[in-house]
């Protein structure tokens, strides 16, 4: 299980680090792509149809309003997520981590968003 | 005990006090001046100094000279007015209005008993406790049981002479002044009991839930593999979008393998519902299916069994209505006319369809379905056939049999109760098969072997008897309608009409119901024919009336000779059938597919017309108009009709596949068939509640005429009499009548004068019921 308050930091550091990166290595046609990168790409996803959507739904809102402080945009989309569907929900905002979680079925969304973002959201009592 | 001791004393009299403390404070230096004035002996002390609190309000003297009065009462200031208390009786808070206005201010408890108060009397108990028992050995019960007398108030007076004994004791002991050791004990007589009620035992009991399932996932989010995934998708969607442009030319080969592959999934996703064919499930399913339909048709049923059109009640209204009632349609048969209907003559819910065309041009093939009415959304029997149904119709005494002729001129014979979805007899182009539509088939009695038959008539020109034996359809021609039977026919136009003419088509045909070989013809030019089973070569009668083809003669079920007639001439004619020219003729302003008698009344008909409306004609209420007009359909012909044996409701179909049921307002199911003046006689409505003009309660048609003239009924019936001494009778046959008959008697006062001796009156018993016994106790034993 990762935990929530570490991975947010994380993603913070990693936050500072990306632009350092892209701005360095990224050359100019990916730099084009990426803007259109910014719609939310599921990666895996088991929950059922209706949820999904929800879900994608809250995840882009929560990175929105919260433009590069994920902290905030990983707790909104977890209280979110425990508003709509029940307690002990977590959720992963960053650009580069490394996880191993333990998920109840039927309750996981791994997704990138906004080309840079890969966010996690699953449930686990 | 009256010393309760108050170990708090309350603090509000402090505060009393330092309210007043300024008029003391006033009055005192006044005493202070006179003291010394008066005394004299004090001026060797020191002069007094008035302290005064630091904040003291200077009054001027005219201030200080002002009076307040104060009244004194017994109620304390402080005691709070506004204390509410939740009241449990009637679940509100409340505000208790009576306070407490006592105040201890001092108490003191003393150790000294007075002689010849209660409290005295303790005392030896302790001495006693102390061990004297020869002094007041029976000092301590004494008192106790004068106490007891005392309560119980039965007025023995206590003993003189332990009574001074006892008080003796208690003057030895207060004078002694021993200090009764321990408490006071309780004066009453009481006891201690303890029990102990048995603990529910615990017990403890869990489980364990499974847990939700879970899975392990684990990943590395870094930008590159974000930026792939992008990638890809990317990709993805190119394609796709390159793909649709080169879609719409390769779109029809697409599909052709579309239909291709999924034809054969189709029919793997089909045998993998083998559900449905389990019997048993089937069985189930079957009532679950009507459960459902009859929760959302409850209205229907509830108006099926119930409605009845009040307006028929009121005044004078001879005409009726018709209420729909359920739909049956079936999605495969839409395209479908209903081309014929014919009722269970057992079951009074079952009625089979034939589907097929009228339309030369829209030959298709066709379908029978057995709709019941506790299901109107899917046939309890489906048989499809390869050309359409034309006619069919349940055997009477067979009622699983079903005839049926198709439009390629076969007839087949289903069996209901059979599993299977083919004919158990199908006529064969060998063995006598019609050439033309066959368009009516009608059951016949069993012959002489117990074999059932049925008669077919075709537009060929034959009427075929068809027996069924074990093995196989035998087939009989019993006529030919040649238009030389036709004795008018033959001559007008002489021998040559023979060459000139073939056969006539025949459309319909109707047995008689008492004379059994005779039966009536209708054919496609207009005319009726009477013919008879026994005679082949000739028609005993010729009816002409009809321009165009008569589609539907129906025999009178009650009256032998009279037969109706309905054709494509927009009208329907009524014959004897001795009789070549029509009785009566009603046009009905469109072609007329079909017309029925009714089963309960020798003179009400039913006829459906090609716009859609459904006439219903009492001839004994109006001779010239229908009783009823209801337009049923928009935009549909309506084909056929037909009557519930036993229930009042009318069914209908129309060339679009449906099927409609409708009941008939209580003015439509009159029971006719008695001698006019009756007309008058009012009867007694159960509805209303009063004496009715209109008859409905009429002995049935056996009994009628014959008992009608002579005026005596059975004992049975009930006779009512209106206030202009018109009666009402209830003959026995109606249910109304025999309840009224059986449970309500009236049969006024007896008079019973100088038939019972004069006897002196006895008194009765008298006092107070305590049990059973005597006579009606024996009268129970020996019973």
């Amino acid at each position: 299980m990762a935990d929530l308050g570490s991975t947010a930091n994380l993603a913070d550091k990693g936050a500072a680090a990306a632009p350092a990166q892209g701005g360095g290595g990224g050359g100019d046609k990916a730099e084009e792509k990426t803007r259109n990168f910014n719609y939310p790409l599921v990666k895996i996803c088991d929950m059922m149809e209706e949820l999904r959507a929800e879900a994608v739904d809250m995840v882009v809102t929560a990175v929105e309003k919260h433009p590069g402080n994920y902290e905030a945009a990983a707790k909104t989309i977890k209280e979110l997520m425990d508003k709509r569907c029940g307690s002990s929900w977590h959720a992963i905002v960053g650009e580069g981590y490394g996880f191993e979680i333990t998920h109840e079925l039927r309750n996981l969304l791994y997704m990138y968003f906004g080309g840079n973002l890969g966010i996690l959201v699953w449930k686990q009592s | 005990m009256k010393s309760v001791r108050r170990p708090k004393v309350v603090p509000e009299p402090t505060l009393g006090n330092r309210t007043l403390s300024t008029h003391s404070l006033r009055s005192n230096p006044g005493d202070e001046n006179g003291g010394p004035g008066g005394g004299g002996g004090d001026d060797w002390l020191p002069p007094k100094v008035l302290l005064k609190p630091p904040g003291q309000l200077t009054l001027t003297e005219q201030e200080l000279e002002e009076e307040f009065t104060r009244i004194l009462n017994a109620n304390n200031p402080h005691a709070p007015q506004n204390i509410a208390r939740y009241s449990h009786k009637e679940q509100v808070f409340k505000a208790s209005p009576n306070m407490d206005h006592l105040i201890v201010h001092y108490e003191f408890d003393g150790y000294l008993i007075y002689k010849n108060t209660e409290d005295t009397t303790p005392a030896p108990i302790s001495t006693n406790a102390e061990g004297e028992p020869t002094e007041g050995g029976e000092a301590p019960t004494e008192p106790a049981a004068a106490s007891e007398a005392g309560a119980g108030g039965e007025g023995t007076p206590p003993k003189p002479e332990s009574a001074p004994s006892g008080e003796g004791a208690a003057d030895v002991v207060v004078e002694e002044g021993r200090k009764p050791k321990g408490p006071l004990r309780n004066q009453f007589n009481f006891s201690e009991r303890a029990s102990q009620t048995v603990n529910n035992p615990y017990r403890e009991r869990w489980t364990n839930t499974e847990p939700p399932p879970q899975r392990i996932l684990s990943d590395t989010v870094n930008q590159w593999a974000i930026f792939d995934a992008y990638m890809e998708d990317q990709q993805q969607k190119e394609k796709a979008v390159k793909e649709k442009a080169k879609a719409p030319p390769a779109n029809t080969k697409l599909q052709r393998d579309d239909a291709h592959s999924t034809l054969p999934i189709d029919r793997d996703a089909h045998s993998d519902d083998v559900y449905y064919k389990n019997p048993e499930l089937r069985k189930a399913l079957t009532i679950m299916e009507r459960m459902a339909n009859q929760n959302t048709y409850d209205e229907v049923a509830q108006d099926y069994k119930y409605w009845e059109d009040a307006a028929d009640e009121l005044g004078d209204r001879k005409s009726g209505t018709l209420l729909p009632l359920w739909r049956f349609t079936h999605d495969k048969d839409k395209r479908k006319m209903v081309t014929s209907l014919g009722w269970n003559p057992h079951f009074p819910d079952l009625f089979a369809v034939g589907y097929g065309s009228y339309d030369f041009s829209k030959q298709g093939a066709g379908m029978i379905a057995c709709f019941t009415l506790k299901n109107s959304s899917f046939p309890e029997v489906l048989y499809s056939t390869e050309a359409g149904v034309m006619c069919l119709e349940f055997h009477p005494q067979h009622p699983s049999m079903i005839a049926v002729g198709l439009y390629n001129g076969t007839v087949l014979v289903f069996d209901i109760r059979k599993k299977i979805d083919t004919p158990v007899f199908r006529s064969s182009s060998k063995a006598g098969k019609h050439t033309d539509p066959v368009w009516q088939v009608a059951w016949q009695k069993d012959d002489l072997d117990d074999n059932p038959n049925f008669f077919s008539i075709s537009s060929d020109g034959r009427v075929t008897q068809w027996t069924l034996t074990k093995t196989e359809l035998m087939y009989t021609d019993v006529l030919k309608l040649r238009y030389d039977m036709d004795p008018n026919l033959a001559s007008q136009h002489g021998p040559e009409s023979k060459k000139l003419f073939g056969l006539a088509g025949g459309c319909c045909f109707d047995f008689n119901k008492k004379t059994e070989p005779l039966f009536v013809v209708g054919t496609e030019e207009g005319r009726i024919h009477k013919c008879s089973k026994e005679y082949n070569s000739l028609y005993l009668l010729s009816f002409e009336g009809h321009q165009m083809s008569v589609y539907t003669v129906r025999y009178n079920s009650f009256l032998p000779n009279v037969f109706l007639s309905a054709s494509a001439d927009w009208t329907v004619k009524l014959w004897d059938h001795d009789n070549p020219k029509a009785i009566m003729t009603f046009d009905l302003g469109s072609s007329v597919g079909d017309v029925a008698w009714a089963p309960y009344s020798s003179t009400v008909f039913a006829a459906v017309t090609a716009d859609g409306k459904v006439f219903v004609f009492d001839l004994n209420e109006n001779k010239y108009d229908p009783v009823c007009e209801q337009p049923v359909v928009r935009k549909a012909r309506l084909t056929h009709v037909s009557f519930n044996p036993f229930e009042p409701i009318l069914l209908v179909g129309d060339d679009r596949g449906n099927v409609i049921s409708m009941k008939l307002s209580p003015n439509l199911r009159k029971k006719g068939g008695k001698g006019g003046d009756e007309d008058e006689e009012p009867h007694f409505s159960l509805i209303t509640g009063r004496l009715k003009q209109t008859r409905i309660f009429d002995v049935g048609s056996k009994k009628g005429e014959d008992d009608a003239g002579d005026g005596d009924v059975s004992d049975t019936a009930i006779t009512l009499r209106s206030s202009n001494n018109a009666l009402a009778r209830f003959d026995a046959s109606s249910p109304a009548a025999q309840y009224l008959a059986e449970r309500r008697t009236f049969r006024g006062l007896e008079r019973k004068e100088g038939e019972t001796e004069v006897q002196k009156a006895e008194e009765g018993r008298s006092g107070v019921a305590r049990g059973y016994s005597g006579e009606d106790g024996k009268d129970l034993q020996t019973a």
